[in-house]
């Protein structure tokens, strides 16, 4: 490389006129002024606002309309009720975050927690064997899951609609699609219903499972927000092409949600033991559906990328509150079904309307 | 003449029946900027991917620096030094400034926490980020949380580019980055184009833009059929002749350095 | 519409053809559609239908819905099953009114159709009902109750537990029998809610499973804590009920009575977690069903009802280890013998 003359630099010329012009490229506009605007700003920046808000009207709103609602005790009961499903959909955000979805968590939740009964009530494994093999298995489910929609490139629902009906088929071949009573359990396997104790706090009757899903919800989002997976997850359900260009190993990323969100429902497996009080593969039929629904009300985006798993918390709690509010206020069973439908459909209007930001 | 930082020779990638490369050379000077242009179908996309590691050639040498290399992925690539703008970025627009920056190479915090609960060490990556910003002349941009998604276009391309200059220890490759972009957006690109050469770091630039690739190359690669055509300085050609040897309307001469 | 035509034709002479081949070998065939697989009461009706069809030389296939109320499934189980030239189908309906067009047309094409366990709305849908008779099963444990509780059957809180939303005839027809046993005015007989007896705290629903027993449950005590009657749609939803009542330390204060006698049930009679419970014999509904399909393509006789019903009655029976006058019961050691699943 000679030190030849360098060719003097010329501006195009039409590009001259640009020293008239507004230099502020790279400032961030704060001109919108309306209430929406700065409320639509404010939103997309704090995605979990939205459950929360919701959360404390309906409350609110519940307190006032319906007798003994707003008692320790109720809301406690709350928590109680939405615990197992409070798991599941811990599990359904993970993966919703990288833009996929499981519809077989409640399947593997089911599956494992009647494996683990089999073996500990039945077969009389000690349960603190019998527990870990059944988390095995859950996560072994999700690897299933993760393997079939990283390696074989089949799409997540595609996939879990499949394996749903896979794991489905192996509750009914493990249970015999009989229920393993609760004495039975209390006789054999006590520990299996662990997380049904409770501690009584004031009126409040706080079970072990309650806490249980809490904590899941907290580690999670200490995950998500506070290590380098938790980054790469959202980024590979935020744009895989892109994540996978800033070095991202998205397969990878992708397997190891999978089988997290399958260990998660195992776990949510064995606190239903204690939750339902017996093992019943009839029970959570619908719990794949829902977990989406507490996803989807906990502002968390089904094209992935967005939203606070902490939502999801939030979006079970909601739902609960409303059977629980429109129970008491002696609102007919339809009526509940009614109100989640249109919660539902609020939620993801409020998704679409907040994404309109950056556009 | 010194040794180049990059030099491919007779790389070979072939899909199916389609030859995308044909024994195409390459070399990279320190602290130049080359420009590499082409028709569409030339190869160019396929010889910039084979120099950062995304797709393998078949046949053919890579130097880095003169010793021999060879990139399993673009992953491979980056830790040997290179880094490469896409022109889709690599950004994800729901995650902040910040966590872009650190896209795959976070940083964990000391003892316990980082050790043992992985934690990150977020005030650590914000600061550095804020100030790889600042060194480029970025840092109008005030929140280093604010998402990706939120800012112009010449913007994430600005954060891009800070990104691979503040990682890319011996090359980074733009691809396209004014494609998108307004006549002011642009202008501000190409003015943070020179100042991370001038902070000594050689560029890679595929750009289909005659007058900015002009303005901004000291040498110009022309790829053709797969293969290094011709190599011309700006200063001895117009950009009638650059397209001319692009299209084959107009013969190399023969001493320039493809030869 | 020339395509529908068209492919009307080819399934009719489908079904002619496999009909032909079935009629060849002289071997009649039968099907037995199931709500769900995961009732251990439709595993054993599948039991008994299995070892009937063997018995009478019938070759019997098996279908069942995904879940309760899978219609869809259901009415393509009833094609495959025309399609397949079978002699009769015994089904219990997920949907007492939204199956009839599919049954109309099996029993068009020459089937006898036998609703088992829940019967069709109207009942002539089908050309039989082989069923246990449901409002007779819920007025037995009302009665029951009333019973047990005594001179406190007049200030009673009751919890009803129901299936769903939907109000199905086994639904009302249990929650309806037990208001009439325990001595409730039931006003409109097929439609649960529209009484006004204040010993009713509420109605709520639980898929009839454990999970949503015990939800169930808990809202109702949320309603009215004192209550200290809980009639249930059937045992695992009882199951449910009970857990909700322990862990709120409310589990000797009510009486849980239940409807279906499957073995864990009738285990929970004897450890006291129910008190009474009519048993159901889903096993004689399916063998029966498959006799009367021999019957019918032997002879062309078709099945008669029960005297004074409108379906085939398979027989109900009380399971309690607490008896009480006049009312006859057998206890839960001689049930266990019995029950199914």
């Amino acid at each position: 490389m000679t030190e030849t003359e360098q060719p003097p630099r010329t501006r195009q010329d039409f590009e001259n006129t640009l020293d008239q012009s507004d230099k502020r490229v790279a400032s961030f506009e704060s001109k919108h002024s309306g209430f929406m605007d700065r409320a639509q700003h404010f939103l997309h920046g704090n995605p979990t606002m939205v459950p929360v808000i919701v959360l404390m009207i309906s409350l609110l709103i519940f307190g006032v309309i319906a007798n003994n609602f707003f008692s320790a005790f109720n809301l406690s009961l709350i928590m109680q009720q939405v615990s197992i499903i409070g798991m599941l959909a811990a599990a359904q955000s993970l993966v919703i975050i990288t833009a996929g979805i499981d519809l077989s968590v409640a399947a593997i939740m089911v599956l494992c927690s009647v494996v683990a009964g089999k073996l500990a009530v039945e077969l009389g494994v000690p349960s603190i064997i019998a527990l870990p093999m059944s988390f095995i298995l859950g996560a072994a489910c999700g690897w299933l899951n993760g393997f079939l929609i990283t390696r074989i490139k089949l799409p997540p629902f595609i996939t879990t609609l499949g394996t749903w009906n896979v794991f489905y088929a192996l509750i009914l071949y493990f249970s015999g699609a009989q229920s393993i009573r609760g004495a039975d359990i209390d006789a054999n396997a006590p520990f299996l219903k662990f997380f049904g104790n409770s501690i009584p706090i004031g009126g409040a009757q706080i079970t072990y499972g309650s806490i249980l899903m809490v904590l899941i919800f907290v580690v999670l989002w200490f995950m998500l927000n506070k290590t380098a997976w938790g980054r790469h997850v959202y980024a590979v359900g935020d744009d895989k092409d892109a994540a996978e260009l800033a070095g991202i190993q998205t397969n990878k990323v992708l397997l190891s949600v999978y089988v997290l969100a399958g260990l998660i429902c195992a776990i949510a497996g064995w606190a239903s033991i204690g939750r339902v009080g017996s093992i019943s593969p009839q029970s959570f039929y619908e719990g794949n559906l829902n977990s989406i629904t507490a996803v989807v009300i906990g502002g968390i985006s089904l094209f992935g990328g967005r939203g606070s798993i902490m939502g999801a918390l939030f979006g079970a709690l909601i739902v609960g509150v409303f059977q629980s509010g429109l129970r008491l206020a002696g609102v007919d069973v339809l009526w509940q079904v009614f109100a989640t439908g249109w919660l539902i459909i609020l939620a993801v209007a409020i998704d679409q309307w907040i994404r309109k930001v950056s556009a | 003449m010194s040794t180049p930082v990059l030099k491919a020779r007779g790389l070979v990638k072939r899909y199916g029946r389609v030859t995308a490369l044909d024994h195409a050379d390459f070399d990279l000077y320190p602290g130049e900027i080359l420009a590499v242009i082409g028709d569409n179908g030339a190869g160019k996309s396929s010889l910039i991917k084979a120099i950062s590691g995304a797709v393998q050639p078949d046949e053919g040498v890579i130097e880095l620096d003169g010793k021999p290399v060879q990139f399993g992925s673009p992953m491979e690539g980056r830790q040997a030094g290179i880094e490469t703008v896409y022109q889709n970025l690599a950004l994800s627009p729901a995650l902040s400034i910040a966590d872009n920056m650190f896209m795959g190479r976070e940083i964990r915090k000391e003892g316990f926490a980082g050790k043992w609960l992985k934690q990150l060490d977020q005030a650590q990556m914000r600061k550095i980020a804020r100030e790889k910003l600042s060194e480029l002349g970025l840092m109008t941009i005030q929140n280093i949380d604010q998402p990706v998604e939120t800012l112009s276009g010449g913007q994430r391309q600005g954060v891009a580019v800070a990104r691979a200059a503040a990682f890319g220890s011996k090359v980074v490759i733009l691809d396209e980055p004014t494609a998108a972009l307004g006549v002011k957006e642009s202008r501000k690109v190409l003015e943070l184009i020179l100042d991370v050469k001038s902070r000594g770091l050689p560029i890679v630039l595929i750009s289909h833009n005659m007058p900015h690739v002009f303005e901004v190359a000291d040498r110009i690669h022309v790829h053709r059929l797969g293969r290094r055509h011709a190599v011309i300085r700006p200063g001895d050609y117009t950009m009638s002749d650059a397209v001319a040897f692009m299209t084959g309307a107009k013969d190399p001469p023969p001493d320039n350095e493809a030869a | 519409m020339r395509f529908n035509k068209k492919f009307a034709l080819l399934a009719g002479v489908a079904v002619l053809s496999m009909g032909g081949a079935a009629s060849a070998q002289d071997a009649v065939g039968a099907c037995l559609i199931t709500k769900t697989d995961t009732n251990p009461f439709f595993a054993k009706m599948k039991e008994g239908a299995v070892a009937a069809a063997e018995e009478n030389g019938i070759e019997l296939s098996t279908y069942a819905g995904k879940i309760d109320g899978d219609v869809e499934t259901q009415v393509a189980a009833i094609e495959t099953c025309m399609a397949s030239g079978a002699k009769g189908i015994l089904i219990t309906p997920s949907d007492s009114r939204a199956l009839a067009p599919a049954i109309e047309q099996a029993r068009n094409a020459g089937a006898l159709v036998i609703a088992l366990d829940t019967p069709f709305e109207p009942a002539d849908t089908a050309d039989a009902t082989f069923a246990t008779d449901n409002f007779k099963a819920g007025e037995l444990i009302g009665q029951w109750a009333a019973a047990t509780l005594g001179d406190a059957a007049a200030d009673a809180k009751i919890a009803f537990l129901d299936l769903n939303p939907s109000q199905v005839s086994v639904d009302y027809l249990r929650d309806q029998g037990f208001m009439q046993g325990f001595g409730i005015d039931i006003k409109e007989p097929t439609r649960i809610g529209d009484e006004d007896d204040a010993r009713i705290v509420g109605h709520d629903v639980t898929d009839g499973n454990e999970d949503g027993g015990r939800t169930a449950m808990e809202n109702l005590l949320q309603q009215n804590p004192e209550i200290n009657v809980v009639y249930t749609i059937n045992e695992p939803a009882a199951a449910g009920a009970y857990e909700a009542l322990k862990a709120m330390g409310k589990d000797s204060q009510a009486t849980i009575v239940s409807i279906d006698g499957g073995c864990p049930g009738v285990q929970n009679v004897k450890d006291g977690v129910i008190g009474a419970t009519s048993m159901q014999f889903p096993l004689l509904m399916a063998s029966e069903g498959i006799k009367a399909i021999k019957a019918f393509a032997d002879s062309g006789e078709k099945p008669a009802n029960s005297e004074g019903l409108d379906f085939f009655n398979t027989g109900v029976t009380l399971v309690t280890d607490k008896p009480v006058d006049g009312i006859e019961s057998i206890t839960s050691e001689e049930a266990l013998t019995q029950c199914w699943g």
